[in-house]
């Protein structure tokens, strides 16, 4: 019987999902969970495997072992059930170029057996939402890459259903209208849809997700709440930002000196990076030490680690989302 | 594992059919839109064989001599199975860019009728060669051709006509599941299509060809449908009714044979490719 630990059926659930491709192996063995209500997110690099197993779930492909369920039906032998309850805003917006962003609206509402004019003042509220209302009578070809993605996702919400499965929701949007995605996806979630969500940017998963799956070569190399995983790969960091490249090697020195561990060096940053166990002592012992060997340091800080670094732990390689992600101290 | 995934309960036969329909319908709607949008669209159905039209009736036409026949009244028949035979052109454009740009994946993964994906494409690509069909007759009478025989003899070519459209519009569906690039699409056009409509008796007779490839034209089976449709539109040339093969002896035959057996075959072929996608 599929339960969580919470005694709550998962409202997405997959087991071991295996898929091939020729010599490529896209999933070996993926399981995943997602509770009602709860926002699970999918964190890998390119290739890692998310859109595969985002189109298992959303029935556009058949897995060749494992088994998934949403909204409580199986998805190979029962996938129509499923795409009753389920919308996809896959990773491009798969929006009609040639019809206007209403025309496309309406289409989708009618695939869904709305009703044409249930069809019609869905499609205008949801234009309304989304702030397309002025663009809704235009060519979507005529359309900016954000208003796309707004359409997309609004496409998907069309029959309102209870589970929605976004592919890199803000994939190519400016910072502004990412935040505006992140708004609206927080407003659904708020009103009782479950989600699962991919992406590139760790914040992203952060800011949003529950829950945590992080995904490399087809496998789930680490899951759990964003906090859960920032724990698990040890406690917090201190940084030390040096002004002067010529004291690196002595302020290396001093914080290996008082933490008992070297330092990892950002260059472009000039900066010194170190995981702690003991928080605040070790801040003092490094600020000590660094006091006894003359240096001024631009600025110090004790931190929890960034999904960023959580990635690199677990992979082996760094974050797709480096160097785009803000430091949260 | 023993699963509590849920069983759906089953709708009744007729309220799938009715969503069949009814989703089918909305697919062909879609494409009606584009054209309502983009009317250049059409270009493909309209002007480009008016051009030809043009081209064959008047420019190589004034030094193709038909024996004891009207050029004119000898193309035409010619040029409306050409244009039949593109009929498998825009629904492998079609099919390719909606792929491409995941309006395919959109569709699968709504609720509606999975044959209504393709049964909306091919509606609408079949609607649109329709529209041809109509301006390239308009075309003919205007410049002076006419059906010869009776009514039933003339609707008997239009539905001939209709029918191999209709092949065309078949192979087109297989054709656009399997093809990866819209420049695919068009290269196919040239590489095939156009060989085959003309080394055929399309729009010269095929008696002054080099004997090679008057034998490759003459068994060609769109020879036979230009033959059928010449014959049920009275537009043969004196003398020219019968033929070297058995194809263009029994012309109108042969037409429903090859029309038949290109649905029978890829009608099915698209089906499992549509259905085979869900595995790759
Ligand atoms: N249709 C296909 N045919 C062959 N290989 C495929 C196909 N789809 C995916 N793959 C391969 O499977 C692996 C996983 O791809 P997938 O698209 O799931 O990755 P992803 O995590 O979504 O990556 P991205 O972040 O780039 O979108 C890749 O190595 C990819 O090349
Ligand atoms: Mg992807």
């Amino acid at each position: 019987m599929v339960q969580h630990s919470s005694g709550v059926r998962p409202v997405i659930y997959a087991e071991g999902l295996v898929k091939r491709f020729g010599q490529v192996t896209a999933l070996s063995g993926v399981s995943l969970a997602a509770d009602p209500g709860t926002v699970l997110g999918l964190l890998g690099p390119n290739g890692a495997g998310k859109t595969t197993a985002v189109r298992i779930l959303t029935t556009l492909l058949i897995p060749d072992a494992g088994h998934a369920e949403v909204a409580g039906f199986d998805v190979v032998r029962h996938p129509q059930e499923v795409r009753e309850r389920i919308g996809l805003a896959g990773q491009q917006a798969s929006v009609d170029e040639y019809l206007t962003g209403r025309d496309n609206l309406v289409m989708v509402g009618r695939l869904y057996h709305l009703p044409s004019r249930q069809a019609r003042s869905r499609a205008d509220e949801l234009l309304a939402r989304f702030g397309l209302e002025d663009a809704a009578g235009r060519l979507v070809k005529t359309y900016s890459g954000g208003m796309r993605r707004r359409l997309d996702l609004a496409a998907s919400l069309v029959a309102a259903p209870p589970v929605l499965l976004l592919d890199e929701p803000t994939t190519g949007l400016d910072p502004r209208s990412r935040t505006d995605m992140w708004t609206v996806i927080e407003g659904l979630v708020r009103d009782g849809t479950t989600l699962l969500l991919t992406t590139q940017y760790l914040e992203e998963a952060d800011r949003l997700a529950d829950h945590i799956a992080v995904v490399d070569h087809g496998r789930v190399v680490a899951a759990g709440s964003p906090d859960t995983l920032k724990k698990s790969i040890g406690g917090e960091r201190i940084d030390v930002a040096v002004p002067d490249p010529k004291d690196m090697a002595v302020v290396r020195a001093a914080i290996a000196r008082a933490v008992g561990r070297e330092p990892d060096l950002d260059l472009e940053l000039n900066r010194l990076t170190v995981p702690v166990e003991a928080g605040v002592r070790d801040l003092t012992a490094v600020v000590r030490e660094l006091d006894q060997a003359g240096i001024v340091v631009e600025d110090i800080g004790l931190r929890r680690p960034t999904l960023d670094e959580v990635f690199m732990t677990l992979t082996g390689h760094e974050g797709p989302g480096s160097g785009q992600t803000e430091e949260v101290s | 594992m023993a699963s509590l995934a849920s069983e759906p309960r089953s709708r009744p036969f007729i309220t799938r059919l009715g969503w069949a329909v009814s989703d089918s319908w909305t697919v062909v709607r879609r494409h009606l839109t584009h054209i309502r949008y983009m009317p250049d669209k059409l270009l493909d159905v309209t002007i480009q064989p008016i051009m030809f039209v043009v081209l064959f009736a008047y420019v190589f036409g004034s030094a193709i001599k038909v024996p004891g026949g009207n050029y004119r009244s000898f193309l035409m028949p010619g040029i409306y199975a050409q244009n039949m035979m593109f009929a498998s052109m825009p629904i492998m454009a079609a099919l390719v860019q909606d792929m491409q740009r995941g309006v395919i994946d959109r569709f699968r993964s709504l609720p509606m009728s999975r044959a209504a994906v393709l049964v909306g494409h091919a509606g609408a690509s079949f609607i649109e060669s329709m529209l041809g069909l109509v301006i390239m007759l308009l075309c003919g009478l205007f410049i002076g051709w006419r059906p010869e025989l009776g009514v039933g003899s003339t609707l008997g070519g239009i539905g001939l006509l209709m029918l191999f459209a209709f092949a065309m519009t078949s192979v087109g569906t297989f054709l656009g599941l399997i093809v990866k690039s819209v420049e695919a699409a068009q290269s196919f056009g040239f590489i095939v299509m156009f060989p085959l409509t003309f080394i055929a008796n399309t729009f010269v007779p095929t008696a002054g060809m080099p004997v090679w490839l008057r034998t490759v034209a003459n068994w060609n089976p769109v020879s036979a449908v230009v033959q059928a449709v010449r014959t049920l539109f009275g537009n043969l040339p004196p003398g020219s009714h019968g033929g070297p093969t058995w194809t263009l002896a029994h012309p109108v035959l042969s037409t429903l044979i090859f029309a038949c057996l290109l649905i029978a075959v890829f009608m099915p072929l698209a089906v499992w490719r549509f259905r085979r996608m869900l595995l790759e």
